[in-house]
């Protein structure tokens, strides 16, 4: 028998009993819905990871960290050089395999004032151009830093939005966007003039609704304002934007002249951040840093590496985790859903157990019956999966508004196909029995069964 | 060759200890264009014959050969092509499926047989018009009264053209006056050429076929051959309770 005349049979046979087979439905539009659901949010999570990730300096950024040094060395803890200029130019100079050295000298405890505004940067860093690789940092406006300008010491800075934000006033709040290059700010009462300013960053869902509100602002906040949970995102993002970069030799004499011990400068540097030349040499590359730095420490090993391969590697765990408790939720619904299907087709063909004889007294064959059972089995399974991709744009909706992620779930087209796929493997396996069942009824049993 | 031909066929039941021989050695031919009728109370084995010539159930011990076709060596698969092209078979409850109409109940040994969606309309048409039912197509069997019901079933058996009608009492579940009607039908589809085997209880209905058997305990008790064939083989009216006037 054509398969078109069985499908269509099928489909007739599942609308005659349209209430019982919504019912029936209704796990498979569950399992789908889940499936495709989770997929979305999973696919969210994924994609603000990255986000972070880059906002942190990307995936190939080593950093060059202090350690104890090792407990056979122990009696030489005293002597430990830490990080400092000698390295980085050793590491500059000596090891190839590196595209970037960037020191940092972070600069704790200080107050950025404008008149009567003043805000504490997330970071204050003496340091050279190089971060802005380093860090992967775009300027919005005015200039970096030049050569002459770490020469002389000059009492510039570079600022990301938050800090314009703080001290002169927000796009939202002002309605215009201020750019605040020339002007003067002080640091623990020290004059800078800002030379230039980043780009505002922000992942892609909260540029989106920034752009949203723009377009329709006015709508008044009722009661307090949407929790906007807990932005994997957000701290990245804001802490980048509150970001304030003063030439390295100037954080040297202004802020760390007084700081060393026996009146001598403190030598060290509180960051060193290194990029290599190609993220697949990353061992030979760290090895040769590794080198380096062992001579200019003389053995002792007060320093470690640390890659963002641990990010990474935490990420996809998370990801994994993640999908294998999401697929499990969408692979048990999918199975009571598949129990249900059987169910209802063991009921169906009781019902009609006299039909299925009088077919088979007119020449249907065991096979013909078995198609027509597992067809409708999988009409039900499919009708309910196509309902169920329907209905995850609701059941992410819902999702968002019970727990609201900086990450807007994002519905993949490969999520759907491998959910319809799956139930219809669901209706496929929940008719198998059903359908077996079916086709082995004898014809005379079956025309004699009341 | 006979168009059926039935050699020591036997049907054997064991419930529990117990054996019982629904059929014991029974042969039979059935002839081309024959009319036959197999008459012989409740529980003889009637029923139980007609399902082994419909291929619907397979014999104890014997041979039977239909068309041909030796049945007890046939597949699932082979019967059941056989079923659809080769018989047709009316039953004594109608048999129609409640969900199709009358149309599609028609079609659908055709569906089986793989006909095209256009010639099996009008396949179906055609047999509706032969037992004069095409004003009901649209209608569903239970709109339909018993009579008219089993016109859609003589239908829906003649529709792939079969080489034999089979018909286990047509006329049981219905009036007197309808069973006449169904019954002028086979003749005149007998008469048209299509061979058809009948089951009755009645002997007044036994009494329009050319050609009678009669089952008693599963066995043959009586032949009656009113053909001119069966009459130049000799066949004499055996029972007194049989010849037509
Ligand atoms: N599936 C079965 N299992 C056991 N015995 C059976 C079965 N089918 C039929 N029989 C027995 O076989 C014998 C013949 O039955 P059959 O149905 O052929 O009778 P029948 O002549 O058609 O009777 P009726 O005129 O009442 O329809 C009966 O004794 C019946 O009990
Ligand atoms: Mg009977």
């Amino acid at each position: 028998m054509a398969l078109l005349t069985t499908i269509i049979v099928g489909i007739k046979e599942v609308w005659a009993h349209k209430f019982r087979s919504f019912l029936t439905m209704l796990g498979i539009v569950l399992g789908v819905a889940s499936l495709v659901g989770m997929a979305a949010i999973i696919k969210g999570m994924e994609n603000g990871m990255k986000e972070t990730m880059v906002a942190m300096g990307g995936a190939d950024k080593v950093l060059l960290q202090e350690q104890d040094v090792p407990s056979y060395q122990e009696h030489l803890a005293d002597q430990a050089p830490g990080r400092t200029m000698f390295d980085v130019q050793a590491l500059r100079s000596s090891a190839p395999l590196l595209r970037l050295v960037s020191p940092e000298m972070r600069i704790e405890g200080v107050i950025v004032t404008k008149g009567e505004k003043m805000v504490v940067p997330a970071e204050l860093c003496g340091v050279w151009p190089a971060v802005i690789d380093m860090n992967l940092h775009t300027l919005a406006h005015g200039r970096f830093f030049t050569d002459i300008d770490e020469e002389l010491a000059n009492a510039v800075c570079v600022i990301g939005t938050g800090i314009r934000d703080d001290l002169f006033g927000s796009p939202e709040e002002t309605g215009r966007e201020i750019i605040p290059i020339g002007e003067t700010i002080y640091l623990n009462g020290q004059p800078f003039t800002i030379v230039g300013m980043f780009e505002r960053y922000e992942s892609e869902q909260e540029k989106k609704e920034r752009l949203l509100r723009k377009t329709s602002p006015a709508e008044p906040q009722v009661g307090p304002p949407r929790r906007r949970g807990f932005g994997r995102g957000g701290w990245a993002f804001r802490r980048k934007n509150y970001t304030m970069y003063i030439p390295l030799n100037t954080a040297w004499i202004r802020f760390r002249a007084a700081s060393g011990r026996d009146n001598i400068p403190d030598p060290r540097l509180s960051d060193i951040d290194l990029k290599v030349a190609g993220i697949e040499h990353i061992e030979t590359a760290l090895q040769q840093a590794r080198n380096v730095l062992m001579l200019t420490h003389r053995g002792i090993e007060d320093f470690a590496f640390q890659t963002q391969e641990n990010n990474l590697e935490n990420i996809n765990r998370q990801i994994r985790n993640a999908r294998l408790s999401g697929g499990l939720i969408a692979g048990i619904s999918l199975l009571v859903g598949g129990i249900g299907i059987m169910n209802i087709m063991l009921a169906s063909i009781n019902e009609r157990i006299r039909e299925i004889g009088i077919c088979k007294a007119v020449g249907a064959t065991a096979f013909a019956v078995f198609t027509q059972i597992l067809v409708e089995s999988v009409v039900i399974a499919l009708l309910g999966s196509v309902m169920g991709v329907a209905a995850s744009y609701g059941f992410v909706q819902v999702l968002q508004l019970l727990s609201p992620t900086a990450n807007e779930p994002v519905i993949t087209p490969v999520a759907m196909v491998v959910a319809v796929a799956f139930s219809a493997l669901t209706g496929i396996l929940a008719g198998l029995f059903p359908a077996i069942k079916a086709a082995r009824l004898d014809p005379i049993v079956a025309l004699r069964y009341e | 060759m006979a168009l059926v031909e039935l050699r020591n066929v036997s049907k054997i039941y064991r419930l529990g200890g117990e054996e019982i021989r629904a059929l014991d050695n029974v042969s039979l031919d059935i002839e081309e264009g024959e009319f036959i009728s197999i008459i012989g109370p409740s529980g003889s084995g009637k029923s139980t014959l007609m399902h082994i010539l419909g291929c619907l159930d397979t014999p104890t011990s014997g041979t039977v050969c239909l068309d041909g076709i030796m049945i007890q060596d046939a597949s699932q698969r082979e019967l059941a092509a056989i079923r659809n092209r080769k018989i047709g078979f009316v039953f004594q409850f109608f048999n129609l499926l409640p969900k199709l109409n009358v149309l599609q109940n028609v079609e659908l040994p055709m569906i089986y047989s793989g006909v095209s969606g256009g010639e099996r309309r009008k396949r179906a048409l055609a047999a509706l018009e032969a037992v004069d039912m095409v004003n009901r197509a649209r209608h569903r069997p239970s709109q339909l009264s018993g009579g008219q019901q089993q016109r859609v079933a003589i239908a829906r058996a003649l529709v792939n053209n079969p080489r034999i009608l089979f018909a286990d009492e047509p006329t049981g579940n219905l009036d007197s006056h309808t069973g006449e009607a169904i019954l002028s039908l086979f003749r005149k589809l007998n008469e048209e050429g299509r061979t058809i085997v009948l089951v009755t209880h009645d002997p007044e209905i036994a009494a329009v076929t050319p050609r009678r058997i009669e089952i008693r305990d599963g066995r043959i008790a009586s032949k009656i051959d009113l053909t001119l064939a069966g009459l130049a083989r000799g066949s004499v009216p055996a029972s007194p309770a049989s010849p037509v006037s």
